[in-house]
């Protein structure tokens, strides 16, 4: 599904991210843990096509993506605020992303349905601009916007974070949905390596940029990561 | 010492040097305007309408202050929020409240009243009227001006009260036109007091200290991040203008464009601008400056009028959006779509002004077909420009502040400044050459010409542009990551 080759990225001089070589295979739920710093935003930015790769290519559903916008119709992604237009209510920004995806209205009210527990009550009909809600509201926000328009490819960067147990724990139940379908390739990064291990079956860790250790997520994996990571 | 960081380390005082220069040549340019207008205004009366130029003054002063209070309302941001942080911080409440209301006086829209009011006065002194009655004029003048800017930091964020100001100015106006009730035989009374007696200026200064205290007062009582520190959250209303779906990719923008202009304090004063805009042409077409009434600097006010909204909206264009670029740019984004409801918004606004400017219809048909002419230039060539040379510019747009609405200094840069020269040359040059060389109907007609051919190639450009926003999307993206 999703290919990176002699990929790297460098500012100034400085190398930050240097993938040789990594593929994610279609239904895969992959899990991206780190330190700051180490290049796991970087990588979603270069996935996105945002920046400007130092050397080699990314390949989503069989496009090279700074060549093409064919993977934007399969690809949703939700990495900061800047995906989420303050001045717009909720509602208003779940129909923009809806017929920007093809979905009519319908379509959406029926996914807004299906995860208004997540919501909490606290996000549909609040008579607010996303720019006046909490950190935590926004970024639901935002996560359940990916959702619109059966995406094959879904990329969170640092989805639990800001967001209260409750709902974090709601968020896993969303995540591992979707991991379970074959259809669907889930992209996460945390600094959570718990949250991680639950919701991804495979896990990379990457350090100062490079890719450290890729492991299929099994009963020891917990264990394995915290001992790396405890230094 | 904290102010003067946030003032140096803005990242608009570290532009180059050329573009200082070129400021520095606006903001003298302004105060020349400014300066002229206030000499200007003394002899402008007295020569032509006969009348003691103090006692006209006088008696429309009660407008002016109030159409400062309106641009106040809208336009002047009250610097509460920079002074949360120091809160905690071992400062005394009195100091903080002073030190934030004292950062209100050196606003702007207290000193551009000085370029206006002190060359008046000098004229006055030299023109032999009594200095002292001037001075104590002057000096209640400049209280007043003060007192609305006290009045404006109690009145804060309430647009309604905007709309009662425009209500209520326009009604005197309406009435005072036909005769009916004139509220500037009332209030000169007192405006004149102010000049002939030598106690009646006091009363301003009185209001002052007042409004002062009373301004303190509220905030070190609600000096807490729970109530006169707290951002006003407006009660927000899901709007979805179905019928608007009926343009498909165009009408999904378009939706957004009226959101954004709706709710936005930098966006609303696009079209405060455009309004003005609106009545510029005024100086020209009056007659009532020599050097504006010959046929190129009438064409020139006949770009300006509808064109208001063309050039304050569309010179930001795509960065507008720019808080949730990066959402644009993952999104399948139809950039003709995109690019299209921007245009069709400058049209419409293009199209709604020349409506409004049929006004000028009272200086003859003349005048009013070089607006039109001037609408359709705009529309036809202009408003291609205008979004071409946007795509060029690479300045965030805060929306959420009324600030910098007056031409960015960060928006000039070379190529924007050299797409932006045909605007306005161009039109008056094809006029000036139809109008001499054959006649001033056939000059009409060939602007107007020039406007259906550049619509005729606006596929081309915009193809044009798309172009632009893909070879220039990382530096885009980057530049817009850094908040103004």
């Amino acid at each position: 599904m999703i290919q990176a080759k002699n990929l790297s990225k460098a500012y100034n001089g400085t190398t930050v991210l240097k993938i040789d070589h990594l593929e994610i295979q279609k239904g895969e739920s992959f899990g991206l843990v780190g330190n700051n710093g180490a290049g796991k935003t970087t990588f979603f930015s270069l996935l996105l096509d945002l920046i400007q790769p130092t050397t080699g290519e990314i390949i989503n559903s069989g496009f090279r993506v700074d060549q093409s916008e064919n993977w934007k119709t399969v690809t949703a992604s939700f990495l900061d605020e800047s995906f989420l237009i303050g001045y717009l209510t909720p509602e208003e920004y779940f129909y923009f992303i809806g017929d920007l995806r093809g979905q009519n209205k319908a379509d959406v009210d029926a996914l807004l349905k299906k995860h208004e527990e997540f919501f909490n009550g606290e996000i549909l009909n609040s008579k607010k601009y996303i720019r006046d809600f909490s950190k935590g509201n926004q970024k639901k926000v935002g996560i359940i916007a990916t959702l619109i328009g059966n995406p094959e490819v879904i990329i969170l960067d640092e989805p639990f974070a800001n967001l209260d147990p409750t709902t974090q724990f709601r968020l896993k139940k969303i995540i591992k949905e979707l991991a379970d379908n074959p259809e669907i390739t889930v992209l996460v990064s945390s600094h959570d390596l718990l949250h991680t291990v639950e919701v991804s079956n495979r896990i990379v860790a990457l350090q100062k940029g490079e890719i450290v250790k890729d492991i299929q997520t099994s009963a020891e994996t917990l264990e394995e990561l915290e001992r790396f990571f405890a230094v | 010492m904290l102010e003067w960081k946030s003032f140096f380390r803005s990242a608009s005082f570290r532009t180059n040097l050329a573009l200082k220069i070129l400021m520095v040549f606006g903001a003298i340019y302004f105060t020349l305007i400014f300066l002229f207008m206030g000499i200007g205004v003394f002899y402008l009366i007295k020569e032509e309408l006969n009348l003691d130029p103090i006692l006209v003054v006088n008696r429309y002063l009660i407008y002016y202050i109030l159409l400062d209070l309106m641009i106040r309302l809208f336009l002047q941001k009250i610097p509460v929020m920079n002074i949360r942080p120091l809160l905690t911080l071992p400062i005394k409440k009195s100091t903080i409240v002073n030190f934030a209301l004292g950062k209100t006086i050196l606003s702007f829209f207290n000193f551009v009243h000085c370029f206006f009011f002190v060359p008046f006065s000098i004229v006055l002194v030299i023109e032999g009227y009594d200095i002292v009655s001037i001075i104590l004029w002057h000096i209640a003048l400049m209280a007043l001006v003060y007192a609305n800017n006290f009045f404006n930091i109690l009145l804060n964020n309430k647009d309604y009260l905007f709309l009662i100001f425009i209500g209520a100015v326009l009604a005197l106006g309406t009435l005072q036109y036909y005769g009916l009730f004139d509220i500037t035989s009332y209030t000169s009374v007192f405006f004149q007091g102010l000049f002939d007696t030598k106690y009646l200026f006091l009363l301003p200064i009185v209001l002052l200290i007042s409004l002062y205290l009373i301004t303190y007062t509220y905030f070190k009582k609600n000096l807490h991040l729970d109530t006169g520190l707290s951002s006003k959250h407006s009660v927000a209303k899901t709007e979805q203008y179905t019928w608007l779906n009926q343009f498909g990719t165009i009408g999904t923008f378009l939706k957004n464009d009226i959101r954004l202009i709706k709710r936005n304090k930098r966006s609303k004063t696009t079209i405060f601008m455009s309004v003005l805009f609106l009545f510029y042409g005024l100086l020209f077409f009056s007659g009532g400056i020599e050097s504006y009434n010959n046929p190129m600097m009438h064409m020139f006010a006949g770009i300006f009028v509808t064109g208001g909204f063309l050039f304050t909206f569309g010179q930001f264009v795509p960065s507008w959006d720019s808080a949730y670029y990066p959402l644009m740019m993952t999104q399948n984004i139809p950039y003709k779509g995109y690019l299209n409801s921007k245009w069709w918004l400058i049209v419409i606004a293009t199209a709604v002004s020349t409506v409004i400017a049929s006004f000028y219809l009272y200086f003859g048909l003349e005048i009013y077909l070089i607006i039109i002419v001037g609408a359709v230039y705009n529309i036809g060539v202009n408003s291609h420009l205008v979004l071409l040379g946007g795509a060029f510019t690479k300045t965030p747009v805060d929306l959420n502040s009324g600030k910098g609405a007056f031409g960015d200094k960060k928006a000039f840069n070379a190529k924007t400044m050299l797409i932006s020269l045909p605007k306005l040359l161009l039109p008056m040059i094809i006029y000036a050459l139809g109008y001499y060389l054959i006649n001033p109907t056939m000059g009409l007609v060939l602007v107007a010409l020039t406007g259906v051919l550049g619509f005729a190639l606006r596929n081309k450009v915009f193809t044009m542009i798309e172009k632009v926003y893909k070879t220039e999307k990382y530096k885009t993206i980057d530049a817009y990551k850094q908040k103004g």
